[in-house]
């Protein structure tokens, strides 16, 4: 089993997840968001976190690229979580919904159909829906996959905004070059596994 | 032609093909959305061969009403396909379709080795394309379908977001901590309810169409997944409902004219849908 050194997320970290393919960071990942049980090892969860604390923004598959969805409904069922059997959604989930939408510069979007966006569109949409929850630990999983440099830098601001705001975040990436300046952390997989807390980010 | 109209609905029998074949396709089209969207499609296909099959069996074991043989069969069938839809690897597709050739192929062999009847290729056709039985349909099975049809709407209204959750992001749902393996379950259960009432309307081979084609061409049209299932629910009311009437005005097969309304349908639907975009 690939080694994993000891690490936590505090409150308003912002810790990217390296290594190598196969090293386990989208297990770990999926770990974290409740997905997997560990096989070994113990993962400790702030109270309250367990139930619609965690925002998850997975790797996208193929099935939705083509998902005749509005963007605001995509963004609304993140508020899911926290509803039961009731056939319409609440003023506040609505209203949720609208801020997170803002909050990503999206609200013009939301009457558009999801398989019209753009890939940055998208995962922006998808960041927004993981935002509708009261969410304190946003998950993503390699969301820059597929996105031109441009969107890419774009939706980097997008987190360090997000991050300002006080919500912690942990990130599965490739892309080290961009996403490192930002992060306060980083937790290496792999062969060289290690935990680093950077002093100096901005 | 409206006074013939009024005069075939004067008919108790055809008002129950009417009110019993729109309600089960209302049904059908419901649960075909998730399906084709969630890319199971051809579930829905294997599941109708698979009752095929047990209805043949069945049949020549004596059972007074066959379905008390289908109904158990399909259900079983339909909870094994869709918990291994979930992981769908390769070979999925291919035990799939080994499956529905299989069952096709036993039910044939039973219904020939042990005929409940003279006249075997007649009951074959009659099983694989439907028949006019949709005309003896009595007033309880009219109420079945009213029943039937009340409760997947129920269903539909009060899972709404879950089911919009499921088909759009398993994934997603799953983390937020959806009962994602019960929410499988229940829609296989149902979805081979519905299977196995809506054989007796068009048939084995025609029923997989019920589930497809209204999801199929509301996509064509609609941008959100409300329109969706608005959209493939008045499409399928109509053509069912005006497939039914043809049929029985011009005395063709009433399955394979509700297929063909729904298909022309769909043309007119991927045409529209282009002046949409």
């Amino acid at each position: 089993m690939p080694p994993c050194p000891d690490f936590t997320v505090g409150a308003g970290d912002y810790v990217c997840i390296v290594g190598p393919n196969g090293a386990g960071k989208t297990t770990l990942l999926k770990c974290m968001a409740g997905l997997l049980r560990p096989l070994s090892g113990t993962l400790v969860l702030a109270p309250g976190l367990a139930d619609g604390g965690i925002g998850y923004v997975p790797q996208q598959g193929p099935l939705q690229r083509d998902f005749p969805a509005s963007v605001r409904e995509v963004v609304q069922s993140g508020c899911q979580a926290r509803r039961g059997w009731r056939p319409f959604y609440t003023g506040l989930e609505r209203r949720r919904a609208a801020e997170a939408m803002e909050r990503l510069d999206i609200a013009p979007l939301a009457k558009r159909c999801y398989r019209e966006l753009s890939g940055g569109q998208r995962q922006r949409v998808l960041l927004a829906r993981a935002l509708c929850g009261e969410c304190r630990l946003l998950l993503l999983d390699e969301p820059t996959t597929g996105l031109d440099p441009e969107a890419t830098a774009e939706f980097y601001g997008l987190l360090r905004r997000v991050n300002a705001s006080g919500q912690a975040i942990a990130m599965v990436t490739h892309d080290r070059s961009g996403s490192l300046a930002a992060a306060s952390c980083v937790l290496t997989l792999g062969p060289d596994a290690s935990f680093e807390r950077r002093t100096s980010h901005v | 032609m409206s006074e013939t109209f009024a005069e075939y609905l004067s008919y108790p029998f055809v008002r129950n093909a009417l009110v019993a074949g729109t309600l089960i396709s209302l049904c059908a089209a419901l649960l075909g959305v998730p399906l084709v969207l969630r890319r199971l499609s051809f579930i829905g296909d294997g599941l109708s061969h698979v009752a095929f099959g047990a209805m043949a069996v069945a049949g020549a074991m004596n059972f007074a009403d066959t379905m008390a043989l289908s109904l158990p069969v399909t259900v079983g069938a339909a909870l094994v396909l869709m918990r291994s839809g979930r992981g769908a690897k390769a070979g999925g597709d291919a035990m799939l379709a080994m499956l529905s050739v299989g069952a096709m192929a036993a039910g044939y062999l039973v219904m020939n080795l042990k005929p409940s009847s003279s006249n075997v290729s007649g009951d074959v056709c009659t099983t694989l394309f439907g028949s006019v039985s949709i005309l003896t349909l009595t007033t309880f099975d009219m109420w079945l379908s009213v029943g039937l049809a009340a409760s997947v709407c129920a269903l539909w209204l009060f899972a709404y977001h879950h089911i919009f959750d499921m088909t759009f992001d398993e994934a997603y749902a799953r983390a937020s901590g959806a009962g994602v393996a019960l929410f499988n379950t229940v829609s296989a259960v149902v979805v081979a309810v519905v299977m196995v009432i809506s054989m007796r309307l068009v048939g084995t081979l025609l029923v997989s169409s019920l589930l497809v084609v209204p999801a199929v061409a509301a996509m064509r049209v609609a941008k959100s997944f409300r329109a969706v299932c608005v959209v493939a629910a008045a499409f399928t009311v109509t053509c069912s409902a005006s497939g039914i009437l043809v049929a029985v005005v011009a005395g063709t097969p009433v399955g394979a004219t509700i297929v063909a309304t729904d298909i022309a349908a769909f043309l007119v639907m991927s045409a529209a849908g282009r002046f949409v975009r």
